[in-house]
């Protein structure tokens, strides 16, 4: 086939993926947006088949095609919807290993590469690598495989003294032309490796969503870096939109959380939190029961919800739309408070408020809702704790310092359902379970509700 | 490839990348970050001309890997988007919009 046509249909692919790409950040649009990229791949992936530089594995390539597709298949429908955020990240791990792979073939071939092209291919490897071994690390820590986070003596300096290795190595493979040692392409590739790993072992569990949106990042450059290797503008375009979009989303993410993105790839001070731990006193803790809790919520004339993880992890929005909605019935004004990072990943609560048939128009955003807290006769916060943190306002030696929160402590009464006497993800002690007006119930978020459920009816 | 021409190609699709995802609302940025994750499936494309071009053994080896690890990211990246858009989608549905 005339080069010009498959040429052509690259151009096509590309605009697809664009156009496509472009399409999945509006609401209406995204299921249009991805089908269009996925033609994009469609038709690409075919039509380099009649590529002129493919003489040769036809049918190896066939079967690795199909593998890859059966092996993305099953891994990608067994996938619950909490770990999708390190799914997504995990399979640009894939796409990010194939361009490091790429770029090892096209060093070793010794073709006409220019130095830059070489500079290029093998930062894409290192990029891809890490992006590889980290998202396995990642999916690991997620599964409960790596339990805790991980952090070596001087892990900084360790993570620091392997990049300049590694840096070294490429450099001396560059430098030795068509003469260098194959052993220095190898040490490179392994400790490029060890390095995403040595990235992500200490990355606490509440950042990895952050974290695999900068691993999804660092694929989509390496993608585009052994594109320009590879001469191929569309892959290069591609990969270079793709990373470059999930860095600023990575960036939006951490913002909201307030966690500097430099270090969910250098790993931060963990002194802070562990003095915070150390020094939490036993302070008074008010606890109260389901049938208290309900007589509170039924004398209240405007109820504030703000879920969180707790919830996900009991499954407790069915219970929660239910309760919603007797409280409607007896005249309370109900609504719903989402923090943006509340729960694994953004949008996490608003998908499970509406499986449990919950209105949109009773939740809202942090920004909407954040003055009403003040004039709410009760907050019910069910397994929600570093969003509505108040130390983030206040402790400005505090790690969460600076985060927006829910500002719930302002309400007349605060009820939190919570599963034990632990603090959140951040491990940070939260002051809100111990102002006066505030009501603890221990248990499992499902059953509490239940109970304050039958205790509401009973009223 | 002229290494400038390259530098071109990489600033623009840095600013559109950018442009399409810096107002995406929150509860958005996990599917369009599937999407990123999807769309890195071009890869494929170079993973199968660096197969089908190998000389050594060695090279289809790799080769082989890149193919099959850039179509289990296209096929798997797919599903997981689109799984995710329609988590979504139910969302905003339920709303009556």
């Amino acid at each position: 086939m005339p080069d010009i046509i498959i040429q052509l249909v690259y151009f096509l692919g590309a605009i697809l993926f664009i156009l496509g790409f472009k399409k999945m950040n509006a609401p209406n649009t995204t299921k249009h947006g991805l089908l269009l990229a996925g033609v994009g791949v469609l038709i690409t992936v075919l039509i380099t088949f009649f590529h002129h530089d493919i003489n040769t594995n036809y049918l190896l390539m066939s079967a690795a095609l199909f593998i890859g597709a059966v092996l993305g298949f099953v891994k990608a429908n067994k996938t619950n919807s909490e770990s999708m955020p390190q799914s997504s990240a995990l399979f640009s791990g894939l796409g990010g290993a194939a361009a490091a792979a790429i770029a090892a073939v096209e060093i070793i071939k010794l073709g006409p590469l220019t130095d830059i092209a070489k500079y290029a291919a093998l930062l894409g490897a290192l990029l891809g690598c890490i992006c590889f071994s980290g998202s396995l690390v990642a999916n690991a820590k997620l599964k409960g495989i790596i339990k805790d986070t991980i952090n070596l003596p001087l892990h900084h300096w360790i993570n620091a003294l392997v990049l300049v290795v590694v840096v070294t190595f490429g450099v001396a493979i560059v430098l030795n032309g068509n003469n260098f040692e194959i052993n220095y392409l190898v040490i490179f590739f392994i400790l490029a490796l060890i390095l995403g790993v040595l990235i992500l072992l200490p990355i606490d569990n509440d950042d990895l969503p952050i974290t695999s949106a900068l691993l999804i990042a660092f694929s989509g450059f390496a993608i585009g870096l052994v594109g320009y290797a590879l001469a191929s503008p569309a892959i290069m375009i591609v990969g270079f939109l793709a990373g470059s979009s999930a860095l600023t989303i990575s960036k939006q993410i951490s913002n909201s959380k307030k966690r500097p993105l430099p270090s969910m790839i250098f790993g931060d001070e963990d002194s802070a939190k562990s003095e915070l731990k150390k020094t939490r006193a036993s302070k008074n803790i008010k606890e109260i029961n389901a049938n208290d809790a309900a007589s509170i919520m039924a004398l209240a004339k405007n109820i504030i919800i703000v879920p969180g993880y707790g919830m996900a992890v009991s499954q407790a929005q069915h219970k929660l739309g239910s309760l919603s909605k007797q409280l409607i019935n007896n005249d309370v004004s109900v609504k719903f408070a989402v923090h943006p990072v509340a729960g694994r990943m953004p949008g996490h609560m608003n998908v499970l408020l509406n499986e449990a048939g919950i209105s949109h128009t009773l939740i809202h955003d942090l920004e909407d809702i954040n003055d009403e807290f003040e004039s709410t006769d009760v907050v019910l916060i069910i397994g929600a704790n570093d969003v509505t943190n108040p130390s983030a306002r206040s402790d400005q030696s505090g790690p969460l310092f600076g985060m927006p929160i829910l500002n719930a402590d302002t309400a007349k009464n605060v009820i939190v359902i919570k599963r034990g006497d632990g603090t959140g993800f951040t491990d940070i002690d939260n002051p809100l379970f111990y102002q006066s007006n505030t009501g603890l119930i221990y248990g499992d978020a499902d059953s509490v509700l239940d109970d304050l459920l039958s205790n509401l009816k009973s009223i | 490839m002229d290494a400038f021409v390259a530098l071109y190609i990489f600033l623009l699709a840095i600013v559109a990348g950018y442009i399409i995802s810096s107002k995406v609302p929150a509860i958005f940025q996990t599917s369009l970050l599937s999407g990123a994750s999807f769309i890195n499936s071009i890869i494929l494309i170079g993973a199968m001309i660096v197969l089908g071009n190998a000389e050594t053994t060695i090279q289809t080896v790799i080769g082989f890997i890149a193919v099959t690890f850039a179509a289990a990211n296209a096929v798997g990246g797919y599903i997981i988007a689109s799984r995710l858009l329609q988590l979504f989608k139910k969302n905003n549905d339920a709303g009556g919009e």
